[in-house]
């Protein structure tokens, strides 16, 4: 017990504002990469999810549901896969009130970070989550029979319209996590939220069958842009106004997004 | 770019110990601090200040406002109004600067339970941008100094009550802050580990920190601070060292247990001191001694000339607890009663 305890002589490191906010945003991201891999719950949903889902339409609902020229299993791939992102995004939702229950969020706000580094660290994390949820749901698709016949360009397009509707969608999350009061209410809006936007649009089924009101909210949402769009890539289908519509909703939603839940971080820290 | 600190930090310290100046350099300073939640007033006024190098308890009932006052000093909770500097800083304007002084261990333990003990450390120290040199070694040192090295490469959610609160204790001392903030830091911690605490504690403030603590154990207090302040109802109702404290409720007193009950009746008009205090049931009576032998010889020799048998005698020094119950009003009907059957 007769140990210096402390150290006066700890190196602290200088550098510009612009590179702590990467490195405190890569460090909160790193932590809960981490988690993915730990959290037996977030495994299971990230890789046996999509598995599951592709099964269910693919075998169960698919012989029944009539895609006109291309086939059920090329109609489906496109709607698996932006649904899984979708849903994806809610462990933002999730992970966000988690750690504003438990008291860590104090530990960070005490700390002489960037305000927003948390925030970038949970969509971040929830990037890379994506992509493997993404990657899985490619790979599976081919095992139940998928022919894709995108091009290189049509994959990167995917790529790029993938991960950009990952952040919209999880800077969105974000802004609910902030707002919802307990862990439980997180799960919920994800639920009252997340997959309404999914089921209601083209993902499963051509929005064509469905009643008025549904068909015009379902072809003008956010997702079947997406939807369609990825679709059309990996069919090989001219892609219309999808396209850019697509991309232009997820711009717009990370523009009116980010500042938000920045916004209503920094209301909450000093509160 | 590294910039090494410590050459700076040290003569600071080495100043520290030879000139008085710098000794009584305020670190915390807190004046006419107010705080409401909505209708309801947590901190009605509150100043004081906290010298570089010292600890400062904060006690207090729950719902007293102590993490209230914690939390706004560590920059968690923005006050009403008041004007609030560590070394000098806003606490409100220089919130950067501010944070880049303070340690906070709060009330609830603030760690990562799906990260290993040492990852927790890691990522706390390169978020309080230390070198990747010194994170490795600030890790080894703490983790060996709160018994953790076993442990230290096992997911937090497996530890025990106690290893959280240590390894709690560890991350917010990662950096060294010159101002440290414990909230009830002890709580939960066995004996031994409490022990070790203490010590840490006393080692970082010769070394020059600042610590300001809140804690329901007095004897941590009596042990630690050198300056107690105890809030009640949102207001400092009594602040000083403990012995200050103590001589606020009173001296030392006798306590005389008399066998049987006709004997108890007899016993209180024969002592017949000043402030004697009358427990019946327990057949106990209490007086103030400052006349020394003599007084308790008289007191001794009036009982043994009735024949009253004594079975027990005891000195009774007021303690923190006492202080502590008697100020925040806890104890107030107990002596109410005491003085009306006298
Ligand atoms: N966010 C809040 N909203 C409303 N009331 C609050 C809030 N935070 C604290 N309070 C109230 O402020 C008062 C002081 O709380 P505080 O946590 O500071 O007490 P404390 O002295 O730390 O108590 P304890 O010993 O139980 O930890 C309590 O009455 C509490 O209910
Ligand atoms: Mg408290």
């Amino acid at each position: 017990m007769n140990k210096n305890y402390i150290n006066y002589s700890v190196d602290i490191e200088k550098h510009s504002k612009l590179f702590w906010l990467i490195s405190d945003s890569w460090v909160l991201a790193k932590r809960s990469i981490r988690h993915i891999t730990r959290n037996l719950d977030q495994l299971f949903s990230v890789a046996l999810f999509p598995i599951m889902f592709f099964l269910l339409f693919r075998y169960v609902f698919g012989g029944a549901i009539d895609t006109g020229s291309i086939s059920y299993v090329n109609f489906l791939v496109a709607g698996i896969f932006v649904q899984m992102l979708a849903f994806g995004a809610n462990y933002t939702t999730m992970n966000l009130a988690i750690d504003l229950q438990r008291g860590i969020v104090n530990r960070f706000k005490s700390l002489p970070i960037a305000r927003s580094a948390w925030l970038i660290g949970h969509v971040g994390a929830d990037l890379v989550r994506n992509m493997i949820t993404g990657s899985i749901v490619i790979g599976v698709s081919f095992l139940v029979g998928f022919e894709p016949v995108a091009t290189p360009l049509d994959w990167i397009l995917i790529f790029i319209l993938g991960a950009l509707f990952s952040l919209a969608i999880s800077w969105i999350s974000a802004v609910m996590g902030l707002l919802v009061k307990s862990i439980e209410a997180a799960q919920w809006t994800g639920f009252i939220v997340i997959f309404p936007l999914t089921f209601v649009s083209s993902a499963f089924v051509p929005t064509d069958t469905m009643p008025f009101a549904l068909r015009v909210f379902a072809d003008n949402q956010p997702l079947t842009h997406v939807i369609e769009a990825i679709r059309s890539w990996l069919v090989g289908a001219p892609v219309g106004d999808s396209g850019y519509l697509a991309f232009a909703w997820c711009i717009g939603i990370i523009a009116v997004s980010v500042p938000l839940a920045t916004w209503l971080f920094k209301r909450q820290t000093l509160r | 770019m590294n910039t090494k600190i410590d050459d700076k930090k040290n003569s600071t310290l080495e100043n520290n110990s030879t000139s008085n100046d710098v000794l009584n350099e305020i670190t915390i300073s807190v004046k006419e601090l107010r705080k409401s939640f909505k209708d309801v007033t947590v901190l009605d006024g509150i100043t004081f200040d906290v010298k570089k190098g010292t600890v400062l308890a904060l006690l207090g009932p729950n719902g007293a406002g102590k993490t209230t006052t914690v939390h706004i000093l560590s920059t968690l909770l923005l006050p009403d109004s008041g004007d609030i500097r560590i070394n000098n800083h806003e606490v409100v304007k220089d919130v950067e600067k501010v944070r880049s002084l303070i340690g906070l261990t709060g009330q609830y333990a603030a760690l990562d339970e799906y990260l290993t003990g040492k990852e927790n450390l890691q990522m706390i120290g390169r978020l309080y941008r230390l070198s990747h040199k010194a994170i490795k070694k600030r890790t080894t040192e703490l983790l060996e100094l709160f018994d953790l090295v076993s442990a230290s490469n096992r997911a937090v959610k497996t530890y025990s009550g106690g290893m959280k609160r240590r390894l709690d204790l560890a991350v917010s001392l990662i950096a060294s802050p010159p101002v440290l903030f414990l909230d009830e830091p002890t709580t939960g911690l066995d004996p031994h580990s409490r022990l070790i605490m203490w010590d840490i504690v006393r080692q970082l403030v010769s070394q020059g920190t600042t610590v300001l603590l809140t804690t329901q154990d007095m004897d941590e207090a009596d042990s630690l601070a050198d300056k107690i302040i105890v809030l009640n109802g949102g207001k400092i109702i009594a602040e000083g060292t403990s012995e200050e404290l103590k001589q606020l409720v009173g001296s030392e007193r006798l306590e005389i247990t008399v066998a049987g009950d006709d004997n108890f009746t007899r016993a209180i008009n024969l002592i017949n001191e000043e402030n004697l205090s009358i427990d019946k049931q327990a057949r106990k009576l209490s007086f103030v001694i400052n006349g020394g032998v003599r007084q308790l010889k008289q007191v001794l020799d009036r009982l043994d000339e009735d024949n009253i048998i004594v079975e027990n005698i005891s000195f009774h020094n007021p303690t923190l607890d006492d202080v502590f119950l008697i100020l925040t009003g806890h104890m107030t009907q107990q002596l109410n009663t005491e003085s009306e059957i006298s």
